[in-house]
This record gives structure tokens, C-alpha cells and sequence, in this order.
């Protein structure tokens, strides 16, 4: 297969990771949130792994192999027995209503977009043009972070945000060196576990997971 | 060698004691192994005193120089005294039914780790690996200012979370992009991170991602430095956390973050030739400042006013070393040191402040200079030396900050000097009902652990009055570093 044949793969691969973005901001229910997270995992896993093929980068594959295990099994699992023991999977309610996200979403997809285009010209690699889609990915995690009153779906958006922000390091420098990527993958691993932790706590104490209640420490 | 030890001792530390869990000796390990890494770090800063800027490592992993050293001392030197301070502070709370021995483990255990993940920021030479160690650093204190498990604390340490973990995302889009322009000029793979190798080809960095990087980098470790309008996690973290984390958050934390932010500003400088980067750190910084000052008379919580007084001090250093050049270099570094010891010698006062009063709240908290003296003089000599009051030494570096604005930027001295006369009205006017007012509280059960307190006043004192030639001449070094 030609170069540009793979080009055209992760090219798509990329546009299924944007359109997971966009249908990770209109899920209302926290399961299904869930099961988005994980094909954005894999679509990440899949582009990284086929990037590295195509460019014989073989830390790539190391890279890939640790999303794989991470985001597509580790994290996802993690949030399905999370949110069984909790008994939480109820209809998420967003704080804005969901047509109007969607908007936002677009307008910041075309900020997104032009936010990119001065350094993608200046790449190197071969899919600088997947940028923008990144730094598209990362501003409509936000999005979602910032609308969702839930204390899980905050933790996928925040997760989210580091597979666009893993997605831009990819696309614009084949990835990061190995340390830093493997110091990455640790933290995130140390935060589910404080998560996990803090989830029983709040639950403990506000007999519910919505953080609508978390309304006393302001500034009056 | 010394680094490793550093770097290992509190590692080791967090091990044992989540080992050890909440056996009788808990509280003397915890301090032990704080006085050994502060050993390790007095034996790294005589070497660097005495062989200059040091690479340790494979292709030098590890890079210690004198603005780095300086603030591994100060680190290990506040970690030491507050274990002390905590020994028995932490004791009391348990008895008052706060903690349970399952949470002082926790407590012991992640105080460590703290300490090793900040030290691990400080030393390593890996632009990559400093971001790790911030996060780490956070990570370690998240369940620690939820210690008390009440429903604010809960809210405080979810805010923490969420604050801090959005804003180093950003941090880490920065470091990508600084990766970005590293990797064109010293080829992919390892090395292309290393500040040393960084710092060497700055000028060749391409000026218009370095720009946005700094952006990023800035915006994320600030949110960490607590930089207006990033700060709101701030207050609530230091105001519902155990006192002790409160001490080493607001003295040691946030300076590990403005660190990372003058080693970014650095390679940044260079590459651009002009003064974007200190001209948006003096913005957030002057912001800071004056945000900071009038919200501080509207707080009635103490430790809320004196974490928001943290928020006003951190946007003064950045302000400073915004300006740059050797001299507002100099009085940033000098700031950083005041800053450090007198807010944790007053947030150790305030601790035992509280737990006579049995309250937060200020209105709650009368008169400690009758029943309890000894708290009742370091609170109020903490607060007089915070508020830069000859012949503290936070009054000389405040001095040497002010004079260099009027010297090169008048317009910002108006603001400057406003924002402190309001702080210090706010302040003051606050403390003293606290210290002198009329009083029904007990004395406090217990003798207070108030060494610590005397030590830091007595350094910031000596400080003010006498810097040693050698100690100048370090700060000297250091503010030469980091240009401008």
C-alpha cells in the first residue's frame, strides 16, 4: 500500500475522532458516554498504530500499544463497574440544553481550525493537516467538561481532552519522547484512582453525584 | 550521587509509611525522613556552592544549578519544619475526632510523595518529565486537602482537581509545542525536551510557536501559581485542607509552578528577542495583585484571607520577574524565600489558633495574646512581617520590587502600591481584634508546636536585617540565570 493510501486512512480516522467528540457533547446517558470514550480510544490506538507502520517510527507502536490497553480496556472498565457500584446511570442532564452546544461546538471547531493552521504549515510530518482536528477535540472536550453538572462525565471530558491533546502531539511530531509519554499514561492512571476514590467520598456525603449541590464554597 | 538521595529518601518515605501505616511512631518517621532529605539537599546545595551548575545522569537527566538549588533548599528546609509542625498538630486534630488512623496514614504517606514529586519538578533537566512531576504533585494533594471529608473539603478537592487538571492540560499542549520547535533543530527522540540542550539552540527556536507555546505554558502552570483569574481553586484548597498542607501548598507549590513557568520563559525570551513573555507575566501578575488585595477585606475565614494574601504575594514575584533584569530578578528570588517561610510560619500560627478557638471564622478567634502568648505573638509578628514592615525581610525584596517599577515601569507603581496599602489595612485591621481583643476562649491543652514558627520569623528577620555576602552572591547568580 502507497503512502498516501495510509494518509488517507488516518485522515478518516481523524474525522471519526471529531465526530465522537461531537456525539460524546449530545450523549445524555453516562454508559453511553462511556462507550464513546472507548471508540475514541480505538480510533486513536488504530491512526497511532498506522502511523507508526507508514513512517517505520517504532516508539509508535509502543505508544499505541499503551492507549490500547489504557483507553480502550483499562479506563473504560474501570467506568462501567465505577458507575455500577455507584448505581448512577440515569439520564445526564446538561446544563445547557443540547442544540445550542452543538452550535458552540461548531463555532469553536472553525477556531479550532485556524488556531492550527499556522504551525501545521510548518510540520514535517505527514498528517499535519489532522492539527486543526485535534486542537478541534480538545476544545470540544472543554466544551463538554464545562456543560456537564455530573461528576463522571466531567472525568471522561477531562480524559478526553488528553487523547486530543495525545492526538496533536502524534499528528505534529510523531508523538512525544517515550518518558514523557509514559509519565503521562502514570498520571493519568494515579488520577482514575484518586477519582475512584473521591467518587465514593462525594457519593458519601452528598448522597448523589451532582455536583449542582457543590454550591458553598463561592465568593460572596 | 546527592540527588539521588534527595529524590529517593521522600520516595522511600511515601513507602514506608503507607507501610507502617498509623503505628505509634507515624508522625517521628514522617519527620525523620523529612531531616534526611533535608540533609541530602544541604550536601547537593554545598556541591553546587562549590562546583557550579551540575548534569546528572545518561545524557543529563538531572540539571541543578543556583536558581534550582535555592529552591530544592527552601523546599526541603519548609517540608522539615512542617513535619514538625504536624507531629503534634495532627495528633490534637485526631483527638478532636477529625482523623482517623486510616487517614493520618493516608496523610503521612502522600506528604511524602508530595515532597519527592516537587523536588523531582525542581531538578529534573526533561521539560516532559517537569510536567509529569507537577501533575504528580497535585495528584498527591488532592486527597489530602479532602482529608476531613467534610462536604466543603469534598467540594474544595474536586474544585483542585478539575482546576488544576484542566490548566496543566494546557501546560502539556505547551510542552508539545515546544517539542514542536525542539524537534526541527536537535532531531526527535529524548534529548529534544532537555532544558540544557533547549537552552543551548534557543535562538534558532521558531518564534511564532514558541509565542503560542508560552501562551499555553503560562496559562497552565499560572492556573498552579494560582494567577488571577485562574485562582478560584486557591482559597477553598488552603481554607478546608489540613493546616499543614495548607502551609506547604501555599509556601512550597506555587513556587514550584512559577518555576516552571521561568524556565519556559527563558528559552522563550531567547528565541523571540522581545519582551512578549514578560509583559504578559507582568499583566497577570499586577492583576493578581490587585484582585487579590480587595478581596482579601472581604473574607472572614482566616485561612481563606491569608490564602488569598499568598494569591497577592505570587502575583508580586511574577510581576517582578516579568520586569526582569538582574535587580527585579533579584527581589523576586528574595521574595520567593520570604514569601515561603513567613506564610507557613503564619499558616502554623493560625492552625493553633483555630484549634483553640474551635473555629475557622474570624469573629470566632479573640484575644490569643491572653490565653495563649506564644500563639498570639507569632501570629502577630507573622502578619507584621508579611505585611513588609521594617526589619522584615519581606519589606526589603517588597522595596526592591517597588523601586525597580518606578524605575521602568511608573505606570504600574499607582497599582502596586494601592493594592499593598489595601492588603495591609484589610489585613491588619483583621488580625488585631484576633491577637489583642477582649477574650472568654480557653487556653489551649496542649503546648504548641510554635519552634517552627520562631524559626521561619527568625530567618526572615535575619534576612532583613543581614543578607550574607555568600547568600547574596548566589541570588545574584541565580537572577543573572534568568536574564531578561
Amino acid at each position: 500500500m502507497s503512502l498516501t493510501y495510509h494518509l488517507q486512512i488516518v485522515n478518516l480516522l481523524a474525522a471519526l475522532l471529531l465526530l465522537i467528540s461531537f456525539a460524546m457533547l449530545s450523549q445524555r446517558r453516562i454508559v453511553g458516554l462511556i462507550t464513546l470514550f472507548a471508540w475514541q480510544g480505538a480510533a486513536l490506538t488504530l491512526s497511532t498504530g498506522l502511523i507508526a507502520w507508514s513512517t517505520g517510527q517504532h516508539h509508535l507502536y509502543y505508544s499505541a500499544g499503551l492507549t490500547l490497553l489504557l483507553k480502550v480496556i483499562g479506563i473504560p472498565w474501570f467506568f462501567f463497574r465505577l458507575v455500577k457500584k455507584l448505581d448512577v446511570d440515569r439520564d445526564v442532564e446538561p446544563m445547557i440544553n443540547i442544540p445550542t452546544t452543538m452550535l458552540i461546538g461548531i463555532v469553536l471547531v472553525i477556531f479550532a481550525f485556524n488556531l492550527a493552521l499556522p504551525i501545521s504549515q510548518m510540520s514535517g510530518t505527514v498528517m499535519r493537516s489532522t492539527l486543526g482536528i485535534a486542537m478541534a477535540c480538545v476544545l470540544l472536550a472543554f466544551l463538554m467538561m464545562i456543560t456537564r453538572s455530573k461528576a463522571i462525565p466531567q472525568i471522561i471530558g477531562f480524559l478526553s481532552i488528553e487523547n486530543g491533546l495525545f492526538f496533536a502531539a502524534t499528528s505534529a511530531t510523531y508523538g512525544m519522547p517515550l518518558v514523557v509519554e509514559l509519565g503521562v499514561a502514570l498520571d493519568v492512571m494515579v488520577a482514575l484512582f484518586v477519582l475512584g476514590i473521591m467518587s465514593f467520598q462525594i457519593r458519601e456525603s452528598f448522597d448523589s453525584m451532582d455536583l449542582k449541590h457543590m454550591e458553598k464554597l463561592k465568593e460572596r | 550521587m546527592e540527588i539521588y538521595w534527595l529524590l529517593g529518601i521522600p520516595v522511600a518515605g511515601g513507602i514506608f509509611l503507607a507501610l507502617w501505616g498509623c503505628r505509634r511512631n507515624a508522625p517521628e518517621i514522617n519527620a525523620l525522613f523529612s531531616f534526611l532529605t533535608l540533609l541530602a539537599a544541604a550536601a547537593l546545595t554545598a556541591r553546587i556552592v562549590e562546583h557550579g551548575p551540575l548534569l546528572v545522569g545518561g545524557q543529563g537527566w538531572f540539571f541543578i544549578d543556583s536558581f534550582n538549588v535555592f529552591l530544592v533548599a527552601l523546599t526541603a528546609f519548609v517540608a522539615f519544619t512542617t513535619s514538625l509542625f504536624s507531629r503534634p498538630y495532627m495528633r490534637i486534630e485526631k483527638e478532636h475526632g477529625r482523623l482517623n488512623d486510616k487517614r493520618l496514614r493516608l496523610y503521612h504517606s502522600s506528604y511524602q510523595i508530595f515532597i519527592a514529586a516537587m523536588l523531582l519538578a525542581l531538578t529534573t533537566n526533561n521539560m516532559g518529565i517537569l510536567w509529569v512531576s507537577m501533575e504528580a504533585a497535585t495528584l498527591a494533594t488532592v486527597l489530602l486537602v479532602s482529608l476531613y471529608r467534610t462536604p466543603a473539603s469534598l467540594e474544595a478537592a474536586w474544585k483542585y482537581f478539575i482546576l488544576c487538571g484542566v490548566g496543566i492540560a494546557l501546560a502539556l499542549f505547551g510542552t508539545i509545542l515546544l517539542y514542536f520547535a525542539a524537534e526541527k533543530i536537535l532531531g526527535s527522540g529524548g534529548t529534544a525536551l532537555l532544558w540544557t540542550h533547549l537552552n543551548g539552540v534557543k535562538a534558532q527556536l521558531e518564534p511564532t510557536v514558541l509565542q503560542l507555546a508560552f501562551v499555553f505554558l503560562l496559562v497552565g502552570y499560572g492556573t498552579k501559581v494560582g494567577l488571577a483569574p485562574l485562582h478560584s481553586w486557591l482559597p477553598d484548597a488552603h481554607a478546608e485542607g489540613p493546616t499543614p498542607v495548607s502551609a506547604v501548598l501555599s509556601g512550597l507549590l506555587l513556587n514550584v509552578a512559577l518555576y516552571a513557568v521561568m524556565r519556559s520563559k527563558v528559552l522563550v525570551d531567547g528565541a523571540l528577542g522581545n519582551d512578549m513573555a514578560g509583559n504578559l507575566m507582568m499583566g497577570f501578575g499586577l492583576f493578581s495583585v490587585v484582585l487579590a488585595a480587595f478581596l482579601i477585606k472581604r473574607q472572614t475565614d482566616v485561612k481563606r484571607m491569608f490564602a488569598y494574601s499568598s494569591i497577592e504575594h505570587m502575583g508580586l514575584i511574577t510581576f517582578a520577574f516579568g520586569m526582569g533584569g538582574p535587580v527585579a530578578n533579584f527581589a523576586a528570588l528574595l521574595h520567593m524565600t520570604m514569601h515561603s517561610l513567613t506564610k507557613s510560619a503564619i499558616f502554623f500560627a493560625v492552625g493553633h489558633a483555630t484549634q483553640s478557638a474551635g473555629t475557622q471564622l474570624m469573629d470566632g478567634i479573640r484575644g490569643l495574646i491572653k490565653t495563649n502568648p506564644t500563639i498570639g505573638w507569632g501570629l502577630m509578628l507573622g502578619t507584621v512581617a508579611i505585611l513588609g514592615v521594617p526589619p522584615f525581610g519581606v519589606f526589603a525584596s517588597e522595596f526592591l520590587i517597588i523601586t525597580t517599577a518606578m524605575h521602568e515601569h511608573p505606570w504600574a507603581t499607582p497599582f502596586l502600591l494601592l493594592a499593598l496599602g489595601v492588603a495591609f489595612a484589610a489585613i491588619f485591621g483583621k488580625v488585631q481584634p484576633m491577637v489583642f481583643g477582649e477574650t472568654e476562649l480557653p487556653k489551649l491543652p496542649y503546648q504548641p508546636a510554635l519552634t517552627p514558627v520562631f524559626m521561619h520569623l527568625g530567618l526572615v528577620l535575619m534576612l532583613g536585617l543581614f543578607i550574607p555576602p555568600y547568600l547574596a552572591a548566589w541570588y545574584r547568580q541565580a537572577a543573572q540565570l534568568l536574564g531578561g
